[in-house]
């Protein structure tokens, strides 16, 4: 299961124990996250088993509905990972002069709106639609400390938000019947986007895909969330021509399918 | 001059003969395109009724009592998309050029102008690529290359370029996020997916250069604080925002 791969291809990381400048001044919180990653994988291993019994998500049907319940679960992920991180306090409250804190405490409400949003639109909680909130486990079994290493959390909160803005972009073809829910994801989108950008400006990255490069520090296992994204031919129109593929990549966000987001999100979901 | 400007300069006429398209050539521009258009069937179906040419001259984008206008269904949305791609390439072109580009803005805001100017050149060019295969009567129907006038906006102060970025990007999400549902091609919706995610991520990034340690990347001016959502709008309520920017004249008779 992908979950074996995700482990294995995190610890090998060498971008973990990168020096750049950015990293620098996680190093102190580095270091401690490192050491309980890796102190902690013989668990993770260990938690497979109960992961085998695991209640995974399935891919929501093509349809409007579908496409807001698939959009929900994804809701419900980040409004958890974000909540639990201010929960935690993993987002040092000094970092950049505070501007860290101030983003995620602004990308958390966001997240928390967009639940009630997609919860209401799908007819409240008694509605036959309704779709409940999975149980997430953002350590993986024990090899992610999301909650403790703030690099950890910045590499997990980049994957989540760049993976939101290619989910929803796949869902949009099952809304186009229904005129006000495709605007109202969309609306959400480009909100995501917005997020997606600044995470990754926090990590010292440009806020757009270049190729279909996850970036530096970035753990290979999250390589799923990029793949695809380099593409440079757009309705038979070569965006690389002008500028190279870097830019002419950059320049359009790929889709993601909904089994291939459903793959993603139930590697956090037990 | 700001973006919020509400007086229109709109000079130059554009002067293009209006062509009736042929209906054979617009098959075959239809299959070169290698993308359904909803909206051609519409306008094939209104051709072959010689009495109903409402129909054809509203969803095809081209000159209409003298002015071009941008059409309606898929064609219209396009163009309309096509217009505001114009001006955002316009824009950077002149701010990337402008004699003191190396020392107005520091090497982070250079490297952020400069990519947005790739991108959005990359998707002016993308449009004009895209409806020259699909129009039926390009020649005719495409959209000219616009003229434009900032009027008193000083290209050397960093303020204002980044302000006028700000209002640009803001108004490209809204503007996509108001035209998705007015696309019936899922395929061009698809597209349309692709770069408003897109404009929303440059959005961020000056927000981010103007204000950094700041919620502004996503703020409660733009992003509601009560829904989380972004803001949409139709044409008729962007194009006065952007045709501030432009001179060249057009109309948008037959979009919401």
């Amino acid at each position: 299961m992908n979950i074996l791969k995700f482990i294995e291809s995190f610890t090998d990381d060498n971008t973990m124990r990168s020096t750049s400048s950015r990293r620098d001044s996680f190093s102190q919180f580095g270091n401690i996250g490192k050491n309980l990653a890796f102190a902690s994988i013989p668990f993770g291993l260990s938690a497979l088993a109960s992961k085998a019994m695991a209640k995974d998500i399935t891919a929501t049907p093509a349809t409007p509905i579908g496409a807001l319940q698939f959009a929900l679960t994804l809701e419900y992920l980040e409004n958890e990972f974000y909540a639990m991180a201010l929960d935690h306090g993993v987002i040092p409250a000094s970092e950049n002069g505070g501007r860290d804190l101030k983003v995620f405490q602004q990308i958390a409400d966001h997240e928390a709106d967009h639940v009630k949003f997609l919860i209401a639109g799908l007819g409240g909680t008694a509605s036959a639609n309704f779709v409940p909130k999975p149980t997430f486990d953002f350590t993986v079994g024990g090899a992610f400390d999301p909650f403790n290493d703030y690099p950890t959390f910045l590499a997990l909160a980049q994957a989540f938000e760049d993976t939101g803005v290619r989910a929803y972009k796949g869902q949009a073809a099952n809304l186009i019947t229904t005129p006000d829910l495709l605007t109202a994801a969309l609306q959400i989108h480009s909100v995501e986007a917005r997020h997606a950008s600044e995470v990754r400006r926090l990590r010292g990255l440009k806020g757009w895909i270049s190729n279909a490069e996850r970036g530096a520090g970035m753990p290979p296992a999250t390589q799923a969330v990029y793949d695809g994204e380099g593409v440079t031919i757009q309705a038979g129109f070569n965006t690389a021509a002008a500028f190279g593929a870097a830019a002419g990549s950059e320049a359009y966000d790929e889709p993601l399918t909904t089994q291939q987001v459903v793959d993603i999100a139930n590697i956090f979901i037990v | 001059m700001l973006l919020t400007d509400k007086n229109f300069i709109m000079k130059n006429e554009v002067k293009i003969q209006e062509v009736n398209p042929i209906l054979d050539s617009r098959r075959s521009f239809l299959k070169l395109s290698g993308l359904t258009m909803v909206t051609a069937g519409l306008v094939l179906a209104g051709c072959s009724d010689n009495d109903n040419d409402d129909m054809q001259d509203n969803s095809l984008p081209g000159i209409k009592n003298g002015i071009f206008d941008l059409g309606s269904g898929d064609f219209g949305v396009l163009t309309y998309a096509y217009a505001l791609e114009q001006l955002e390439a316009d824009f950077y072109t002149k701010v990337v050029n402008s004699s003191n580009f190396n020392t107005t803005f520091n090497d982070t805001e250079r490297e952020v102008l400069t990519d947005l100017y790739h991108h959005e050149v990359v998707h002016r060019d993308f449009f004009k690529a895209a409806l020259t295969l699909a129009l039926p009567d390009p020649g005719t129907q495409l959209l000219p290359s616009l003229a434009f006038n900032y009027g008193s906006l000083n290209f050397n102060s960093r303020n204002e370029v980044l302000a006028t970025a700000k209002a640009l990007e803001d108004t490209g999400v809204a503007a996509y996020n108001g035209a998705g549902k007015l696309i019936k091609s899922a395929d061009y919706l698809l597209l349309a997916g692709k770069i408003v995610s897109v404009e929303a991520r440059h959005a961020s990034a000056i927000r981010s250069l103007i204000n950094p340690n700041s919620k502004d990347f996503a703020g409660d001016d733009i992003v509601s604080a009560s829904t989380g959502l972004d803001a949409a709008s139709n044409p008729s309520k962007i194009l006065p925002i952007a045709g501030g920017f432009i001179t060249t004249k057009f109309t948008a008779k037959y979009l919401p």
